[in-house]
């Protein structure tokens, strides 16, 4: 399988004072790191899970990816492609290449633009629009399995679902190769949910995209990812093939968060590493590994240093001085 | 009534008016919360979940009618309640939690004059009613509560902030919570531990529950009866383990055979519900559920179906009732 995407310790930075105010508050770094050396590879045709708890540092990755927010160290490579440093008008080309699907299947639609202008929009904006528009929106329209009355209408005029399978025509516009979708069915009803990610799925396989998913929702990551990653405080802890990971976490928090996950049977028998604690602030970073506060095995060297990648086989890397079951 | 059971409903009848006609919003709704336990509300966006719970405690928007039934709270009938009724009751002896722990609070007055606030009722000297609250806080797992009251909500994180709410709300000792996803915006780690002090809290206090959630893992692991509502009905009510072992109205069976968590083999292809969700100023002659029902018979479409008990506390609104756990 051909690399499409390509991660090499990605720090994203976000300046908390303003240089006047850091010196006079005798602050010597007033930086939050968001993104803190991420490392990971999305193939052709895959589809890849990031998995983490809100502050974690997944969405501002994606955005990163999208040229939204300009990483301060590290490479983005996309089929071959350095994106760090790309200038603004060479970026603003490159999107045509990859698909976005932001949070919100209402909100990230313009509320005073209709149907068939928000799926004409993407063609504008990249100059393509000698192409026959009303042509494309209804193929773009069919291609999400609405019908093309849906195109005079409004974004309120819809219902989640409805509003999210603009999203993935919109995204998938200018045909990209790889698609990023942040939360995809976050607010919508488990029915709506299964339709979303089934479309997802069936036109992954028709054209042959990458999909990035980033959930907190462990159950549709099982279903629908070929490997996946869990961030903690902007790093990536473990990864691996999504099989792996379900049966054989390495990671203390991974196993926290697959067992977190309530399940739907009230006789389940619950064996639960159950954390105590909220994720830390930003801008109280714990020293050493940043989960030892919460991690029921930490311990001095925990405290003291940051666990070095091991790598196991498969593609599959944890972060841990304590991990779990490794033989 | 039942001396037992602290809330009763009965055919409980909402209607709205609207530019599109009388939308009937909940129909012949039946629902019973023993004593401390704690019942669980299940179904998708415009089930009726909302109108009611706002039925409940009064808050119904003023082109709603109660058309007819009875909400019988301790024995009296809260629909006959005057507003001033109703205000006493409300915080005292029924309380609420909300989904958005952001918004719940008043940004700009301190938690302790908030909970300080919220015992006007009582004839006691502020510094008790101090005590009070740092108690309640501890209860719920703030630390250093002392010294916490004098925070405002936005320097709490949102797992704290929603274990104030719960403080808030339980600080009066009503006789019943109601609590309306209040876990939805929560992350699984935090989720997790906020079940888990609802459920000790309700032990001690010995409280009732009304939890709304669409989030089926929550409700099999914190309720002790469910109720599935579709389209303005209840559909089926039983114990948690009638509903998850043997569910009896098809809608039910659709549900849960929904949600990916109860899938064990990855699949690429999720179950869904085919059709929409009806509409309320148009009801159908029989069923509410026959358009997207794969058993559905010619009666079905012609009559509604009776609420039918065909094991002790399990009832189903389906002509088909009972047979279909069985094939």
């Amino acid at each position: 399988m051909n690399t499409l995407l390509e991660l090499d310790d990605v720090h994203v930075r976000f300046r908390t004072h303003s240089p006047l105010n850091a010196i006079l508050k005798g602050i010597d770094d007033p930086f939050v790191d968001a993104v803190n050396g991420v490392s990971l590879e999305i193939g052709e045709g895959e589809t890849y899970g990031l998995v983490g708890e809100s502050g974690s540092g997944k969405t501002t990755l994606a955005r990163s990816i999208i040229g939204l927010v300009e990483p301060q160290r590290g490479s983005i490579r996309y089929d071959g492609t350095e994106l760090v440093g790309m200038p603004t008008a060479e970026m603003q080309k490159f999107r045509g290449n990859v698909g976005a699907m932001f949070q919100d299947p209402v909100g990230s639609l313009s509320p005073r633009m209709t149907i068939r202008s928000l799926l004409a929009e993407p063609f504008k904006i990249h100059d393509l629009s000698q192409r026959n528009l009303g042509q494309e929106v209804n193929r773009l329209l069919e291609m999400v399995g609405l019908n093309r009355d849906f195109a005079n209408r409004y974004p309120h005029q819809l219902s989640g679902g409805q509003a999210r399978r603009v999203g993935v025509a919109r995204a998938l516009a200018l045909d990209p190769k790889l698609v990023v979708a942040d939360e995809p069915t976050a607010g919508l009803d488990v029915s709506v949910q299964g339709e979303i990610l089934n479309l997802l799925g069936r036109l992954q396989q028709e054209l042959g995209i990458s999909i990035l998913v980033i959930t907190h929702n462990l159950n549709v990551v099982r279903h629908i990812t070929d490997r996946m990653g869990i961030m903690y405080f902007g790093r990536v802890v473990e990864q691996g093939p999504t099989e792996t990971m379900f049966h054989q976490p390495s990671h203390p928090y991974t196993l926290a968060l697959l067992s977190a996950n309530p399940e739907p049977d009230p006789d389940a028998e619950i064996d639960r590493l159950e954390l105590q604690g909220e994720v830390p602030s930003l801008f109280n970073r714990p020293s050493g590994c940043e989960f030892h506060p919460r991690c029921p095995f930490a311990d001095d060297r925990c405290q003291a240093s940051f666990p070095d990648l091991t790598e196991l086989s498969d593609a599959h890397s944890y972060r841990c001085h304590h991990p779990l079951h490794v033989t | 009534m039942d001396a037992n059971n602290v809330l009763e409903i009965r055919g409980l009848n909402v209607e709205f008016a609207s530019e599109r006609g009388r939308l009937r919003a909940l129909r012949d709704v039946d629902l019973t919360i023993p004593r401390g336990s704690i019942v669980g509300v299940v179904g998708e966006s415009g089930c009726g979940k909302s109108t009611m719970i706002n039925s409940i405690i009064g808050l119904l928007a003023h082109n709603a009618t109660v058309s007819s039934g009875s909400i019988s709270f301790q024995g009296e009938d809260l629909l006959q309640k005057s507003e001033r009724e109703l205000r006493d009751i409300r915080g005292q002896h029924i309380s609420m939690i909300f989904q958005d722990p952001m918004t719940t609070l008043n940004p700009v007055l301190s938690i302790g004059t908030q909970m300080i606030d919220i015992q006007y009722r009582d004839q006691i000297p502020k510094a008790q009613k101090k005590a009070r609250s740092i108690e309640m806080l501890s209860r719920v797992g703030i630390p250093d509560p002392e010294s916490r009251l004098d925070n405002y909500p936005h320097q709490f994180s949102g797992g704290m902030r929603q274990r104030i709410a719960i403080a808030m709300a339980l600080q009066a000792e009503p006789e019943l919570l109601i609590a309306d996803e209040p876990t939805t915006a929560l992350d699984a780690t935090l989720e997790v531990q906020i079940i888990h002090r609802l459920k000790d809290l309700q032990h001690s206090m010995g409280c009732s529950i009304l939890f709304i959630s669409h989030h089926l893992g929550v409700i099999a692991e914190l309720c002790d009866f469910v109720i599935v509502m579709y389209g303005g009905e209840v559909v089926e009510r039983g114990t948690v383990r009638d509903i998850f072992h043997r569910p009896s109205h098809p809608y039910t069976f659709k549900l849960l055979e929904c949600d990916p968590a109860r899938i064990a083999e990855t699949t690429r292809s999720l179950p869904t519900i085919p059709g929409e969700i009806p509409n309320l100023a148009k009801l159908p002659p029989g069923c509410i559920f026959a358009d997207r029902c794969e058993r559905s018979i010619g009666l079905c479409r012609e009559k509604i179906p009776p609420s039918t008990e065909f094991a002790e506390h399990h009832w189903a609104r389906c002509h088909l009732a009972g047979e279909v756990s069985s094939t």
